[in-house]
């Protein structure tokens, strides 16, 4: 029998665990091999990656047609992609009718850009509140006046008609997304106001925008927002789209925005309300930045979302990317079997690596977030 | 009421600084705070307690206007709580709380934590803000946590950062919200002596607590609560070894055992 009373005399040894526990071989034993069935699994994967990747390579690469004038290389190569037909049309999928002679423009102001959300999105950048600054004060007014023209600088007009293919892509996402956010955060507020009219208007909006088709969004800001405005300042027939982009995206945002504002604690409303802290502050300086972080997975799959909702404004007639693939690939010169599946592949690996791009960026967010909080 | 109390009796009804007179509050049709008169004189330390439900935490709640009253008046060094807003930012300027929760700013370090509202809300430069908070974290004792995250202090050490951000608004008031009732044993006396201290450098206080060996030692007059109404306040030594009222009676012979 045990005895009553126990007194340790020597401090117990910190032991090593009995099973490997770290490395590449007890990683592959935990998950890969962890049972017969799972083995056999395993095993089944490779044997299916090892027989249909060399293909998939093989089609993308070594059988496929780099360099050709038109469609009959293609059409006798016909196991491999075109990747020609790509380089042929690749400055139409990229500036759409946008004048030749001008396209500089547009070049320019996807470098500046590029720089700019680099500069911004890199967390150990320096003066980021400069790039800041310049992305969303300078870079819009700019890019403006670039893109359309000015004759105060001498360049030409250039009708938002004739713009086309990736840049109007990127523009669409980058507008939704700059104006969405903040937009979407207002409306998460104002869901929340004691005011009762505010309240109102933010709920009619939200539900009103989620409870209809984004296409329908497109045509009635397309259509409709022309007869609420004076006939003297008609919206520009890109700016309708963008404008639909925007209100669409930012009902779901107030509703993202929403749960994270939900899911912090009252304390520390009161906590920051004690310290004499006045509501824009409170919210701006102890709220918003918790309820924002809480809700980054949210926001960055409505970006993905938005991102892939560009490709619906060709209904109202925009060339977007994908449009103006559609195009490209109804061209004569080009007709052949493997042009079809090229161009969407093409256009595939375009919107994934944007799409991936955001995850990854966001969850690198949420690491460095992440660490101080424990 | 005035003749209750042993200190500060001549603050009692000049220059006091916090006066409820007449106080009720309803939460819906429940009357959680009745008729409540009680004149808290500059310096006086007050200790409340009572059982839960008892609208404690819901009276020193309506000292900084996070619960409002409906009727009677309360006024806090000098300015009336009403609807006006101006008149509310005034007064949680003056008066510091602490809560039970902590209700540190998570996405903040400590320092941050304690130099936000100096810097925003007393437009202090920050280089002074941080300077006077690194002064208080270091009176708190938790200088060397001042560059990490809440999350990464143990609870004491917390509310020990949460009464150094409180202080750094230099309040005249200070409140307590059962300031110890969600820390570890082994971390409240680090907290009550914190508190100790400050009511010995002459900080008015109204301290919600159960502590009651704090109360004996560090109050000058205890304010015992039961359904909404203040049931009786004397000096911790009488309020504990002569208690008058029944239900001050049954309350200390279910906490003392």
């Amino acid at each position: 029998m045990e005895p009553v009373a126990y007194v340790r005399e020597a401090p117990e040894p910190e032991d090593p665990p009995p099973t490997l526990t770290s490395g590449a071989l007890a990683w592959a034993r935990t998950n890969l091999f962890s049972s017969f069935g799972s083995s056999l699994t395993t095993i089944g994967f490779l044997a299916l990656i090892g027989y249909l990747l060399p293909q998939l390579a093989a089609w993308a690469t070594t059988r496929a047609v780099w360099s050709a004038m038109d469609g009959a290389a293609c059409r006798q190569h016909q196991d491999g992609a075109c990747w020609a037909f790509v380089i042929a049309k690749w400055d139409y999928l990229r500036f759409g009718s946008y004048p030749v002679a001008e396209r500089w423009r547009v070049d320019v102001v996807e470098a500046i850009g590029a720089v700019l959300i680099v500069w911004l999105l890199w967390t150990n950048a320096p003066r980021r509140a400069w790039a800041a600054l310049l992305f969303f004060v300078v870079y819009p007014i700019l890019a403006l006046v670039l893109l359309r023209g000015s004759s105060l600088l001498g360049l030409p007009f250039v009708d938002t008609l004739l713009w086309g293919g990736i840049f109007v892509s990127l523009v669409t996402a980058v507008v939704g997304i700059v104006f969405s956010l903040p937009l979407g955060v207002l409306l998460a507020l104002g869901r929340r106001s004691p005011l009762p009219v505010v309240r109102v208007a933010s709920v009619v909006f939200i539900e009103f925008v989620r409870g209809v088709p984004f296409i329908t969004i497109l045509f009635m800001a397309n259509n409709l927002l022309p007869l609420f405005l004076p006939a003297t300042w008609a919206p520009d027939r890109f700016l309708r789209p963008l404008a639909g982009i925007v209100m669409f995206s930012a009902a779901y945002m107030a509703e993202e925005v929403r749960g994270g504002l939900q899911s912090l604690g009252k304390g520390q409303y009161e906590a920051a309300l004690a310290l004499g802290l006045n509501y824009p502050r409170m919210m701006g300086l102890v709220i918003l930045p918790q309820a924002l972080t809480f809700v980054i997975p949210g926001i960055v799959n409505n970006f993905i979302g938005l991102f892939m909702d560009t490709t619906l404004i060709s209904v109202v007639g925009m060339t977007d990317f994908l449009e103006a693939m559609n195009n490209a690939i109804k061209d004569p010169v080009w007709a052949g079997p493997t042009i079809m599946v090229t161009g969407y592949v093409f256009a595939a690996i375009f919107y994934f690596s944007f799409c991936y791009g955001m995850a990854r960026y966001s969850a690198h967010v949420e690491r460095i977030l992440a660490k101080g909080r424990k | 009421m005035s003749s209750v109390g042993a200190s500060s009796g001549a603050d009692r009804n000049g220059d006091a600084a916090i006066r409820f007179a007449a106080v009720h509050k309803w939460y819906g049709s429940f009357h959680v705070l009745r008729n409540i008169n009680l004149t808290v004189g500059r310096g006086e330390r007050i200790v409340v307690c009572g059982p839960s439900g008892s609208g404690k935490s819901t009276l020193i709640r309506c000292v900084n206007r996070l619960e409002e009253h409906q009727r009677g008046s309360i006024v806090v060094d000098g300015v009336e709580l009403t609807d006006d807003i101006k008149r509310i930012d005034e007064v949680r300027r003056e008066v510091g709380m602490v809560f039970q929760s902590f209700n540190l700013f998570p996405h903040l370090t400590i320092l941050e934590n304690c130099a936000l509202a100096p810097i925003w809300v007393r437009k202090m430069p920050r280089r002074d803000a941080d300077e006077l908070a690194m002064k208080l974290l270091s009176r708190v004792k938790i200088l060397d946590q001042a560059h990490k995250y809440p999350g990464q202090l143990s609870g004491g050490q917390q509310q020990r950062a949460a009464i150094a951000r409180a202080l750094c608004m230099t309040p005249k008031i200070m409140l307590f919200d059962e300031p110890t009732s969600s820390l570890d044993p082994e971390m409240v006396k680090e907290v009550l002596d914190t508190m100790t201290e400050l009511a010995q450098e002459g900080m008015t206080m109204i301290v919600v607590t159960h502590e009651m060996g704090f109360a004996r030692q560090v109050a000058d007059r205890v304010v015992f609560m039961d359904r909404g109404e203040i049931v009786e306040v004397n000096a911790p030594a009488p309020f504990f070894d002569h208690p008058q009222h029944e239900r001050t009676k049954l309350f200390l012979s279910q906490i003392l055992h």
